[in-house]
């Protein structure tokens, strides 16, 4: 009797010891609280938008006698997808979506990795100037480069003033050529060519002496070094490249928007937006699901096809490369070639885009018709119905606020995030915890922005629990952008741990120093430079981010890119002009800050994936 | 008092049995050393120590103190067991100066600033660096970083300092100088050291005690000079014997009393050894049991005439090397190895009379490898000088 006491006795406390080890563990305990944390701002949200497609809602009675609220129903998928109005709202989208992220995706791999080869496996002069020309579009929001596509192209449709193309030939350009999926197609592989640039190029560099050395101990032939060693080192890059591209071309909101709706070209986002917009909630909630599976299948596809190696492409130094393709005589012809293109793509629009901002009416290229109206004008009623110019204007003061606050905020809060969950899954990568965050923090790539808009929107109306309703906050609009870049400045984060030995923590734990004070004076240090590089990848994103937040806009949380397109919308183009020309200010400065000062490199949080 | 008493320690690491019920006892200021080959658990042993390993069976104590229990699960937080670490890799903080990286863990325990200058100047100079407090890592040699670690673990003056394989990373010469410097920080410290090292001089210059380590087992725990003498097991013979201190290998075997020799004796291709009869001694033998003989090259006695029981050899290479000089014979075919003090005038060719000191020698039963318990009929010679005995301290 007594034994058995006593061994229950030592069996509770070896329970109580246990349960006491595994919560001392940091990684444990930060672990669970970043799993809650993901559960409630992703899983959940996402099996909620789920159920609501399967279950009769109360507005449903005026639609039809069959509907019995909060009962379960297949009505919803029905509509979407075998109705009278499936072609429009869905089929029609659908097929626009996907041709135009195949487009893109093909579009930008050929723009991407072939600047990629010029500058990484060429001896081509000026490579500096050409990787920088290649930046800048991605620190543009890509919408404005469907502004300047307009400004060219523009033809008599939609009224207003005709582009520059008709006022220099007199001749209207047709509808393919203004609008829809070309232009579409244009203006986002512009945009997103650079994200192969940085994954292929980080990926060509990091082979040059494997390269070489292959070649010289086996003697192998170039074909069989192509096919034995390039390939399989390029080729999940530029496939994790395609997928990253073709999400976010499939999401995309702000191009389709401005290129598409003139000539009823809907794809499933804006189609998604126009649904929120006239109440078909579910509707709505049945096309983000849809592009969810469409983003899953993709990144499953990918894994079926490269197996299980994905690309971890790690980018060292710039190593000098030895084994240069040689251009021979066409080296400065295709420089030049190069930069000029560049210098189109990027420069251009960008310099048209700011003179005309300047310009009183548009279309008239006369030095009188010079102003600084739209820059700092009062309200004159006969210019856009009144609107001031944006330095005068409260609203601009508004959003200025409301950008610097979501961008610097999040970009802060994500950084750090991204570093503790990185250090989660470097630390937890043989416990099934790791795995869990590891897996989990994916799940924002997988959903489209303007779904989990769709989502957050729903989610965060009322209040629930302990979190007030969010809903009209900027704070809704930082949490948003933090948990939608998780994916990147997790990978980032972990990438980063890994390389620091645990030792050197290990060190400081046998000195007596808290989890804090190793992370704070230890960790946090020697991860500065991933730290900076997440931060400046996250502001730039949430600086011109769009789709993401474009739902969640109230009056009260206007942001610098939610004005722009709203007087894009409108025809205001000098305003708009005006304003893109502050956010890429903006931009360009904190890039040129972080990268000077804390050593940011873009690289790491893109190539990672 | 015990300074470590470990009982019964049992470790997996991902489902592998990395350390198998070792116990072991480490008394209050001993030297001890963990010696083994790679990849037998020595690092394991002194993570887990250390706290940062739970044991998944057995007890730990330190200084009477219990700090870890694997059947209860209790496990005391590592900084809580006054003790430190020093990494094979010195783990120093790339990020931070000598100074801070040594100041560290007194910044932790919120020491008065003035106290911790004094503190951090203390160990740095104990370790002879005074003058690269502002450095950083990268600035540093490889020795100055070792003592750089070597000081941030001693400044928080831990009742027990763990080192593992401190001196692997370092050149020929700066291992000789740090192993003086060990010594000497022992010394003056008076704390408990555990040193790990597969380097066999290492052990035997430094420790007071060492456990010999094989595949997570402590195959022996001795003095180094027991050790030396008296290796347990043929793979801590051989194991011993690898580091260039040439033992001599012979096989043999076990026959059965009778004919001419009228008892036991053991039969090696070079010489037969009558065993004594008796009460309590020699049993257990069996006829025909193989085994293997090791005797080290200092205890074969060289004449130039024939002596009683020597065997006759010819010398096939001599190497001098200052102090002594190193004399390769041959046997009927058998290389053996003797050392010799001084200088000699032998030349390959000539004949010699060898002579081994039987007492000496070490007999392992080949197929368990376990030392055998022998004694020899005659006491055939006892010439030797037993100043060899103790030429291991000081040719060292
Ligand atoms: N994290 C781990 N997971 C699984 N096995 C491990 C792990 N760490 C070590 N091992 C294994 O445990 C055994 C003991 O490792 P340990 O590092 O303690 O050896 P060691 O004696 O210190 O060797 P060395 O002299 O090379 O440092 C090795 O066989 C090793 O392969
Ligand atoms: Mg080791």
């Amino acid at each position: 009797m007594a034994a058995r006491v006593e061994r229950e006795l030592a069996q509770r406390t070896r329970f109580h010891n246990q349960a006491r080890n595994w919560l001392a563990n940091p990684v444990h305990l930060i672990g669970i609280a970043a799993l809650l944390f993901l559960a409630y701002t992703i899983v959940w949200p996402v099996l909620k938008i789920m159920y609501t497609t399967f279950i009769w809602r109360q507005q449903d009675v005026r639609l039809t006698g069959e509907a019995n609220p909060g009962h379960f129903t297949l009505y919803h998928w029905d509509r979407v997808l075998a109705s009278d109005m499936s072609m429009n709202l869905f089929y029609k989208p659908i097929l626009n979506s996907l041709g135009v992220g195949f487009a893109v995706s093909a579009l930008s791999m050929l723009i991407g990795c072939g600047l990629a080869w010029l500058v990484v496996r060429t001896n081509i002069p000026w490579k500096k100037t050409i990787s920088f020309l290649v930046v800048i579009p991605y620190l543009l929001p890509s919408w404005i480069i469907s502004q300047a596509w307009l400004t060219f192209f523009k033809n008599g449709k939609i009224g207003g003033t005709p582009g520059i193309l008709e006022a220099l030939v007199h001749v209207s350009p047709p509808d393919w050529l203004s609008y829809g999926f070309v232009p579409i197609v244009v203006s986002l592989s512009i945009h997103d060519s650079v994200f192969f640039f940085l994954i292929v190029g980080a990926a060509l560099s990091s082979m040059n002496s494997q390269l070489e050395e292959a070649a010289n101990v086996s003697g192998a032939k170039r074909m069989t070094i192509l096919r034995r060693i390039v390939f399989p080192l390029v080729i999940p890059s530029i496939l994790s490249g395609f997928i990253l591209i073709f999400t976010k071309a499939i999401s995309s909101y702000g191009v389709p928007a401005l290129l598409g709706t003139p000539v009823n070209f809907y794809m499933i986002s804006t189609m998604l937006y126009s649904s929120m917009r006239s109440r078909l909630t579910t509707e709505a909630n049945v096309l983000s699901l849809t592009l969810m599976i469409i983003s899953i299948l993709t990144i499953y596809l990918n894994q079926k096809v490269i197996g299980r190696r994905r690309s971890f492409v790690t980018v060292t130094g710039k190593d000098s490369a030895r084994t240069l393709t040689s251009l021979g005589r066409w080296r400065y012809l295709a420089a030049s070639a190069t930069t000029i293109g560049m210098i189109i793509i990027s420069v251009v629009p960008l310099l048209v885009l700011l003179i005309q901002s300047f310009m009183l009416k548009e279309g008239n290229y006369s030095l009188s018709n010079l102003t600084m109206h739209y820059w700092w004008g009062g309200s004159n009623p006969d210019i856009n119905t009144g609107e001031k110019g944006v330095l005068q204007n409260p609203i601009f003061m508004l959003a200025l606020k409301n950008s610097l606050k979501i961008a610097g905020i999040a970009s802060i809060i994500a950084a750090v995030i991204g570093l503790i969950l990185g250090y989660v899954v470097a630390r937890g990568r043989q416990t099934w915890l790791g795995r869990a965050v590891d897996q989990v923090s994916f799940l924002p790539y997988l959903i489209p922005g303007i779904s989990l808009a769709a989502i957050y929107i729903s989610m965060f109306a009322k209040p629930t629990f302990i979190i007030p309703a969010l809903y009209g906050t900027v704070t809704l609009l930082i949490l948003i952008t933090v948990v939608k870049e998780l994916p990147f400045t997790v990978k980032a984060g972990s990438a980063s741990m890994m390389q620091i030995g645990k030792e050197l923590e290990e060190v400081a734990q046998i000195s007596g120093a808290s989890w804090f004070t190793r992370f704070r004076r230890i960790l946090l240090p020697l991860n500065r430079k991933s730290l900076v590089s997440a931060f400046l990848l996250v502001f730039i994103g949430a600086m011109k981010e769009m789709e993401l937040i474009i739902m969640l806009i109230t009056p009260r949380t206007e942001t610098l890119t939610t004005i722009t397109f709203y007087y894009a919308e409108k025809g205001y183009e000098q305003l708009t002009n005006v304003i893109l020309m502050i956010i890429i200010a903006i931009v360009i400065t904190v890039y040129f800050l972080a990268v000077k000062f804390g050593k940011a490199d873009l690289t790491q949080g893109i190539g990672g994936q | 008092m015990n300074a470590i008493e470990l009982q019964g320690i049992r470790v997996a690491l991902d489902g592998k049995q990395v350390l198998q019920d070792i116990d072991l006892t480490i008394k209050q200021g001993d030297f001890m050393t963990f010696l083994g080959p790679s990849g037998c658990g020595k690092t394991t042993l002194l993570r887990t120590i250390a706290g940062l390993q739970h044991a998944d069976a057995g007890t730990i104590t330190i200084s009477g103190r219990e700090v870890a229990n694997g059947e209860k699960r209790f496990h005391m937080e590592p900084s809580a067991r006054r003790l430190s670490l020093v990494f094979q890799s010195y783990a120093l903080w790339p990020h931070m100066t000598v100074f801070e990286n040594v100041a560290f863990g007194l910044q932790v325990r919120k020491l008065a600033k003035a106290d911790i200058r004094r503190s951090v100047e203390a160990a740095l100079d104990k370790m002879r660096i005074a003058e690269l407090v502002a450095r950083y890592p990268s600035e540093l040699s490889g020795g100055q970083q070792q003592r750089v670690a070597i000081a941030r673990a001693i400044v928080t003056e831990p009742d027990i300092l763990l080192l593992d394989e401190p001196l692997s990373n370092l050149d020929a010469k700066l291992r000789v100088e740090m192993r003086a410097e060990l010594k000497r920080l022992h010394q003056e410290l008076n704390t408990t050291v555990i040193y790990v090292t597969h380097d066999q001089h290492e052990a035997m210059t430094l420790s007071t005690q060492v456990a010999v380590f094989f595949g997570g087992r402590v195959v022996q725990l001795d003095k180094p000079r027991e050790l030396y003498k008296h290796p347990k097991t043929l793979q801590v013979a051989e194991f011993i014997g690898n580091g260039g201190m040439q033992m001599n290998q012979l096989e043999g075997v076990i026959r059965a009393g009778g004919g001419v020799w009228g008892s036991h004796r053991l039969e090696t291709p070079i010489a037969v050894m009558p065993l004594a009869e008796g009460d309590g001694v020699n049993e257990g033998l069996e006829e025909g049991q193989e085994v293997v003989l090791t005797i080290r090259p200092e205890d074969i006695k060289l004449y130039e005439t024939n002596q009683a029981g020597s065997l006759g050899v010819s010398v096939s290479a001599v190497f001098p090397s200052g102090a002594e000089t190193l004399v390769q014979l041959d046997a009927g075919g058998w290389q053996l190895m003797a050392r010799v003090i001084g200088e000699t005038e032998y030349e390959p060719g000539d004949t010699l009379f060898a002579v081994l000191r039987e007492q000496q020698m070490n007999v392992y039963d080949k197929k368990t490898g376990f030392l055998m318990e022998l004694s020899y009929a005659t006491t055939n010679n006892q010439l030797g000088e037993s100043s060899h005995e103790d030429r291991l301290s000081y040719s060292r």
